[in-house]
């Protein structure tokens, strides 16, 4: 599963996806806000129940939502066991789950909303700071979505380019081009950019 | 058509000189650049829209100081690079294109029939809501020239836009570029794409070694390397 799979909007004409999308912030970090004062088991059974309902009210399938979970398998694998030794089941269906709702809940909204409606939003909601700063902020947001694919890309190729010459065991092999790569990638978009006049008056 | 002046223009990166006191008006309507590597020509057509600034002189688009008006010339000169990855700014195709139309701030009736229209020229109408990453390097870089065309500028600058492109994706990308009514200036390694253009011009070691038709070019340049 490729991080290409995750959080991509998915065109729809669900309640959700014609809900706007600073609304649909504002509730998220409503949400997650609850989730997190009130931390019991059965508030993390509800809000599973709830964000399983909003999937399918977005009309997206049991699979889509898994494959927003399967990044945090392994991170999951490894706190569910030290959090039940160290502070019993309790604590670790709350705090594992406060972490898989918060997620899904996060990609939901951008599953359901394009990233021009997210940048509309934030501009909107950033309206009090000066304009220019306001399209910096969600220029920002829309080049850390786009880096992600093309980061996990790139250390894709650098892991085969590794293998080729036999240095699966070398961090150094792998660390350093993809470091490189990444700079290499910033200063071309950045020319880009620029060259598409984003940040000209 | 638009009017660039390279007047007396010289660049240097640290210590090493780049480009060394040229002087030039390229006025048609296609103008190809070729040279080897490091010769210059990628810093020569990064300087028409104010993407490196000279070292000493001016480049100035229909008068405009690229130095002092990069902002105005932008709105004139649009930019295609070879590596459209690093282009594509937004996570969606048609997303994408309309990213370039922000700042005009049209209605999103407006911005839907301009994309709509960028979508068509380059073949893409069925991909818009694709996500950008997944298409092919020949469909990224129709993407990104869409992205850059759908501004409407006066000139294409293309710096070596087939380079990472297979023999089909080439073709298509320059029969586009061929009937674009914009004025382009391409920087290509593929001498193939310029010999038959009307002017071509050689870049060595920073000067300006040939100014003249492709015919003529692609074998003086040939000769200045063998």
């Amino acid at each position: 599963m490729t991080p290409a799979l995750i959080g991509i909007y998915r065109p729809g004409t669900s309640p959700l996806h014609r809900a706007r999308a600073g609304a649909k912030l504002v509730m998220l970090l409503l949400l997650t806000s609850l989730l997190l004062a009130w931390r019991s088991v059965p508030t993390v059974l509800l809000a599973i129940a709830l964000t399983v309902g909003l999937y399918a009210l977005a009309g997206l399938s049991p699979k889509v939502l898994i494959q927003q979970a399967w990044p945090l398998r392994w991170f999951i694998l490894l706190l569910v066991p030290l959090q039940v030794l160290l502070s019993g089941w309790q604590v670790a269906v709350t705090i594992v789950g406060t972490m898989i709702i918060a997620v899904l809940l996060a990609s939901l909204v951008s599953l359901t909303t394009t990233t021009t409606q997210i940048l509309d939003a934030i501009e909107g909601l950033l309206r009090p700071l000066p304009d220019q700063v306001a399209r910096r902020i969600a220029l920002l947001l829309a080049l850390t979505i786009r880096a992600i694919p093309v980061i996990a890309g790139l250390a894709d190729e650098v892991q085969q380019a590794r293998r080729a010459r036999g240095m699966e065991r070398s961090p150094r092999a792998y660390v350093t081009p993809v470091v490189l790569r990444t700079i290499g990638y910033s200063q071309r978009l950045g020319e880009a950019l620029v060259a598409r006049g984003v940040d000209d008056q | 058509m638009a009017e660039i002046v390279f007047d007396q223009v010289s660049h240097h990166f640290g210590s090493r000189q780049v480009l060394s006191e040229v002087d030039l008006t390229l006025s048609g309507p296609r103008i190809g650049i070729i040279g080897a590597n490091g010769s210059g020509k990628s810093t020569l057509v990064r300087m028409i829209n104010g993407l490196i600034d000279p070292s000493q002189g001016r480049v100035l688009v229909d008068g405009l100081d690229t130095a002092r008006d990069g902002h105005k010339v932008r709105r004139l000169v649009s930019f295609l690079f070879s590596d459209p990855d690093a282009q594509i700014v937004m996570p969606t195709v048609a997303e994408d294109i309309a990213f370039s139309l922000r700042r005009q701030r049209l209605a999103p009736e407006r911005v839907a029939e301009h994309v709509e229209a960028a979508l068509r020229m380059v073949g893409l109408l069925d991909y818009s809501t694709h996500p950008a990453h997944l298409l092919s390097s020949g469909q990224k870089q129709l993407l990104a020239m869409a992205s850059v065309l759908v501004t409407e500028p006066r000139v294409l600058i293309c710096d070596e836009p087939t380079t990472l492109l297979d023999l089909a994706n080439t073709r298509t990308i320059t029969g586009i570029i061929d009937t674009l009514p914009q004025q382009v200036v391409m920087v290509t390694h593929d001498l193939s794409l310029v010999e038959d253009w009307e002017r071509v011009i050689v870049v060595h070691e920073g000067r300006i070694a040939a100014d003249t038709n492709g015919t003529q070019a692609v074998p003086f340049y040939r000769s200045l390397l063998s």
